[in-house]
């Protein structure tokens, strides 16, 4: 069975005075994709931020609790974040390409990770570019601006480029909701095939892609997480009236 | 039947009303055309005006050698030279300063107050008379530290004149950048500052560059904060160290020149240098316009 990637102890998250995040507890598993689920306001980007601190960008966020990497504490002190942010990438809801060539915005993260080489940065490109999905419609432009792709390979432009410096987990926010059908089914393959080697946690809204892509689901309310485990067992029959009611769409 | 009647009535109050709208809107369109018209035949007239009036006076020793009683010649050669000083120098010390300012502000400063105070005080800053940024410069710069008339005083000055304006034309193009772009940097693992150099500077540049241009234009047409600074120096400076040694001396650019020029009531001289810095804010707006047009395709 696959062991524990990210635990996390009583992770509260304030906001100010509003308090986010509250007694989260979750084991995360490796090599696996887990879905976080729940109506809109409840915490889930914020969960799912607090995995690789992009919650200290945000003023007057206070956390407490324990989040752990691999059994070590993300939060202690010296924690370096450009090497923390290298193991855990994310993919936002809005594809966010840089204003710069397809070329240049995969080879973005393994420059800040100080790669120099012309011939390195090429077989990283391609790399990662196949991996996923997009190589076929962008090796003969890589040169070109990526504002020039449509919105669903962006977004795969996206995922190569947070590949691009080998995570070992993925943090997906939303990451087809801004997307059509058949770039959703397109980033839904691509999930299926990363969770071999990589550690994938995705915000979903939507209760078929849960279900289609998930092995481990976790339902959270109010900053809480009313109930978690293993997909199918969530989506047939959940122990938590909440959850059942939200799976089955009875709830905002 | 009562139902029909006020139908029609209403359909009637309507139609006057239509033709009503439609005499207002010719008015208005022909004033607007008027205004127009009016604008361009204004701009049109000067321009004509002072070209036809200077291009005469433009010859070759006008623009190589300087005005000389002994060698009987007259020319902006020395002015030219040290508009291009003045404009350097000034852009030195308050482009970094204001590109820095405007990061800042944008991206590191914490508290709301702070920045609110500041952008009120750069704004302020914009509305104060020129002459006024003279007297300080004169002040400041000339006799507290001990700079006297020179174009380092003078560039000083102005560059303390245009700093809100570069600093807000910073803060307007970082503000325009997504913040999906800072998220994406910082998310893969990048500091702050590679952030805002790698990303953020390269696509706030059209909006920085457009703010320097514009800053220039000011600097090439000022002349009241630069009369009691820079001085009215018309000489070419020394090759060599001399090149150097000008910073410190006394050099008026072509508006000193003209103002000059028109108190010693020599005309021809005046409308020559003003056919020239026509000639340079036409040349600056199309550069302006070609850049942005640049810009706006490439980012599309
Ligand atoms: N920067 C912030 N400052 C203050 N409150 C915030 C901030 N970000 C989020 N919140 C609040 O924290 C709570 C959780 O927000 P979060 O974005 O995590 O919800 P979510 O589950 O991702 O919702 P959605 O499905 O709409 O994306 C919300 O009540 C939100 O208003
Ligand atoms: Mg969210």
């Amino acid at each position: 069975m696959n062991g524990i990637k990210i635990e996390t102890t009583d992770l509260n998250l304030y906001y100010g005075n509003h308090h986010a995040l509250k007694a989260v507890t979750m084991d995360i598993r490796a090599d696996a994709v887990t879905a976080l689920i729940g109506p809109s306001g409840c915490g889930k980007s914020t969960f799912l931020k607090a995995l690789n601190r992009m919650n200290d960008l945000t003023k007057g966020v206070r956390i407490t609790g324990r989040v752990r990497l691999d059994g070590v504490d993300i939060y202690a002190s010296g924690v370096d974040m450009t090497a923390l942010r290298r193991r855990v990438g994310m993919v936002f809801q809005q594809p966010n390409p840089f204003p710069m060539s397809i070329y240049d915005n995969i080879a973005y993260g393994p420059r800040i990770h100080g790669e120099k080489s012309r011939a390195r940065l090429d077989a990283v490109v391609e790399r990662s570019l196949r991996r996923a999905a997009i190589w076929e419609e962008t090796k003969d432009r890589l040169k070109k601006p990526a504002a020039g792709l449509s919105g669903g390979q962006q977004q795969r432009l996206c995922i190569a480029r947070a590949l691009a410096v080998e995570p070992e987990v993925l943090l997906m926010d939303e990451p087809t909701s801004a997307l059509d059908p058949a770039s959703t089914l397109k980033i839904e393959e691509l999930l299926l095939q990363l969770k071999r080697s990589y550690t994938v946690v995705i915000v979903t809204h939507n209760m078929q892609q849960a279900a289609r892509v998930a092995d481990d689901t976790a339902f959270f309310l109010a900053g809480e997480v009313i109930e978690k485990g293993r997909t199918k067992r969530l989506f047939s029959g959940a122990q938590d009236t909440r959850t059942r009611d939200y799976i089955a769409g009875r709830y905002g | 039947m009562t139902r029909k009647v006020n139908y029609s009535a209403s359909l009637c109050r309507h139609d006057f009303g239509l033709l009503h709208a439609r005499i207002k809107d010719a008015v208005a369109y022909t004033a607007i055309y008027l205004a127009a018209f009016y604008a361009v035949l204004v701009l049109a007239g000067i321009i004509l005006y002072v070209f036809a009036k200077g291009f005469p006076v433009l010859d070759l020793p006008f623009f190589t050698t300087v005005t000389s009683v002994v060698n009987g010649t007259v020319g902006i050669a020395g002015n030219m030279v040290n508009t291009v000083y003045i404009v350097v120098l000034t852009l030195i010390a308050a482009v970094p300063t204001g590109v820095g300012a405007a990061v800042w502000l944008n991206e590191y400063a914490a508290s709301c107050k702070a920045v609110r105070l500041i952008e009120f005080a750069t704004e302020t800053l914009t509305g104060i008379p020129s002459i006024v940024f003279g007297m300080f410069g004169m002040v400041f710069f000339g006799t507290t530290l001990g700079l006297g008339y020179s174009i380092l005083t003078g560039a000083l000055t102005l560059s303390l004149m245009i700093l809100p304006l570069i600093t807000r034309s910073t803060q307007e193009a970082l503000r325009a950048v997504p913040d999906g772009y800072r998220d994406g940097a910082i998310g893969m693992g990048a500091t702050k500052w590679h952030m805002i150099r790698t990303i953020l500077l390269p696509s706030a540049m059209p909006g920085i560059v457009t703010g320097i241009l514009l800053a220039v234009g000011r600097i090439v047409g000022e002349s009241a904060a630069l009369l009691f600074t820079a001085g009215s120096g018309y000489l070419l400076p020394d090759v060599g160290s001399g090149l150097v040694h000008k910073i410190m001396e006394s050099g008026g650019t072509l508006t000193i020149q003209m103002y000059l020029s028109m108190a010693r009531a020599e005309y021809d001289t005046a409308f020559g240098i003003a056919a020239v810095l026509l000639c340079m804010v036409l040349a600056f707006n199309l550069l302006l316009k070609l850049l942005t047009r640049r810009w706006n395709r490439i980012s599309r």
